[in-house]
């Protein structure tokens, strides 16, 4: 792997080297671990001291304490929709030759980023939007389906935005697999269903578990869409919300870098719950030799 | 696929089925996607659009009342400066980094990727309002250079993740040829790998760009009134919508889609797509 073997005696010149990585690890060191260090020791602070203070706060108002709640009754169904989704549309497009054209189109609502998605879907779902005048002539729906400015407005958008990057990770995780495995299956005459129930999935399940738990992470910080296409005061006000509202309307940055830090630690939860339940299955390499 | 030789005309008719219904909801999800950018692109065109299909007339006229009216000019000279900005330094730091990362085992090396992994997985609204506090601290926060040094946060470790595989490519002899005729680790980059790894630095600044347009959360925090990017005057005039023409708003995003999707289209040619998300293949 490293060219150390050619180089080995000359032990200074490697040294310098590694040092390449020195202005990298202090820009993360100084801008992302020194200020998530800052936050929690500032969480710790407030009117009463050093102290629990803010988390006793947080956790006995129920008007901030039940955005966990909200935030997870969006992000978790959201999550297992992208993922439900994206794991048999990735199988079956794998070796198709449209994948490329499609995996393009589903970039670019990716990259477009969560403001226009919101302001799109705003037009798209609203009243007079074309969804609903569809569903108008057609008869399905008798009068306007209301999809933005509530619950439904957020979940779509965290759809629209969550599933291709749920689906481009599953389709990479699926190509790396080696294809003699379901070869062998499909030569003792296993079916498409059975190859992949016996063979693609529990290969799967460790990408499948990684793929939810960044999925739900994502789902989890959702801001921009939770305030332009839900209703920020009710309903959708998700945890960041109680976050940047602490921060920048109240000035109370120890009480929002404390609501960061709980929002950091509901998600490790979450997290460390998916990966522990995954030692359940099978664990070992999918990939096979390659190249 | 040789499969199925042995399967039942009831299991491959079952299979068809199931594989129409996956294509079913492909097509459905790709079609409102295209619908609802498309219904920007129409309105931010429309004359008037009540209750119809289709506005009743076309009018190019919101562009130029949407550049005038949310200074557009202004707001694009910042997006420029601190997109190039980013860019250029997480290209300076990051690609480095990503040569000793791939070519050199050294103690701590997983702690060190550890912490070019983590702000990438952690989302930007956790590390954002911390980071946005020690800046309003340092009197940084509503400047230029702080929003810069926020989205530096997210880009620098992506230059080394998405860099350290084409490093890898490269055959470590040619380096070690340069050394035999004594170049240095400078005249070593200049003049043996930058040239080999352009292709890789071009995908990488160009996945950069389009993920520092489009990055709200850190903007959003960051930024005061006169270091606001696109995307946040994005959102501020949406979230006041009420008080201006929608058709103006939607002239603005799709002023921005379009610096977006210029760049990302340019990126694709580099780039397979799956590599935005996986970024480092082994």
């Amino acid at each position: 792997m490293t060219a150390r073997t050619s180089l080995g005696p000359e032990a200074k010149l490697v040294d310098r080297t590694v040092l390449l990585v020195v202005p990298g690890v202090c820009l993360v060191l100084m801008l992302f671990l020194y200020p998530f260090l800052y936050g929690l020791a500032l969480s710790f602070t407030g009117h009463e001291g050093f102290g629990l203070g803010n988390y006793a706060r947080f956790f006995s108002t129920p008007f901030q304490s039940q955005t966990i709640a909200t935030t997870l009754w969006i992000s978790l169904p959201a999550t297992l929709v992208n993922v439900g989704l994206a794991l048999p549309i990735a199988f079956v497009t794998r070796q198709h030759r449209l994948q490329r054209i499609l995996t393009t189109i589903l970039v670019v609502p990716m990259t477009l980023g969560t403001v226009l998605i919101a302001e799109g879907l705003l037009i798209y779902l609203g009243p007079q939007g074309w969804l609903n005048r569809f569903l108008l002539i057609t008869h399905l729906a008798a009068s306007p389906v209301h999809l933005t400015h509530n619950y439904w407005g957020v979940f779509l958008s965290l759809v629209v935005s969550g599933f291709p990057f749920a689906y481009l990770l599953l389709l990479s995780y699926l190509t790396g697999i080696d294809p003699a495995l379901p070869q062998a299956a499909a030569t003792l005459g296993a079916s498409a269903w059975r190859q992949f129930i016996h063979i693609y999935l529990p290969l799967l399940i460790p990408g499948l578990a990684i793929v939810f738990c960044l999925s739900f992470v994502q789902a989890f910080s959702v801001f921009p869409s939770a305030v332009l296409l839900g209703t920020p005061a009710g309903p959708t006000r998700v945890i960041s919300i109680a976050a940047y509202q602490a921060a920048f309307e109240d000035y109370d940055y120890p009480m929002a870098s404390a609501i960061a830090i709980i929002m950091a630690g509901a998600q490790l939860l979450v997290v460390m719950l998916v990966l522990t339940s995954r030692v359940l299955f099978y664990r070992g390499p999918s990939g096979g030799a390659k190249g | 696929m040789r499969t199925g030789f042995t399967t039942s005309p009831a299991q491959q008719a079952a299979r068809i089925s199931g594989n129409g219904l996956v294509w079913l909801v492909t097509g459905l999800f790709v079609l409102n996607v295209l619908a609802l950018i498309a219904a920007v692109v129409v309105n931010s065109f429309a004359t008037r659009w009540l209750g119809t299909w289709l506005p009743d007339g076309f009018t190019p006229r919101w562009y130029s009342s949407a550049w005038t009216e949310f200074q557009l000019d202004s707001v694009l000279i910042v997006t420029v400066e601190v997109v190039l900005a980013v860019v250029a330094v997480s290209l300076l730091v990051g690609v480095p980094a990503a040569y000793a990362m791939a070519r050199r085992d050294f103690r701590y090396k997983r702690v060190v990727l550890l912490l070019f992994v983590l702000p990438l997985l952690v989302p930007p609204m956790t590390y954002g309002i911390p980071l946005a506090t020690v800046l309003y601290r340092l009197h940084l926060a509503g400047t230029i250079s702080g929003v810069i040094l926020a989205n530096l946060v997210p880009a620098v470790p992506f230059v080394v993740l998405v860099m350290t595989p084409f490093v890898e490519q490269i055959d470590p002899r040619l380096e070690a040829a340069a050394r035999v005729f004594g170049a240095g680790t400078l005249r070593l980059f200049v003049h043996v790998l930058v040239p080999l790894l352009l292709p890789g630095i071009l995908a990488a600044g160009l996945l950069v760009l389009v993920r520092t347009i489009a990055m709200f959360e850190l903007t959003f925090l960051t930024a005061g009134p006169d270091s606001q990017t696109l995307v946040v005057a994005l959102y501020y005039t949406v979230f006041a919508a009420g008080v201006r023409a929608g058709q103006s708003v939607d002239a603005m995003a799709v002023i921005y889609m379009a610096t977006t999707l210029v760049w990302l289209l340019i990126a694709l040619r580099f780039v397979n797509p799956i590599q935005l998300v996986t970024r480092v293949k082994q």
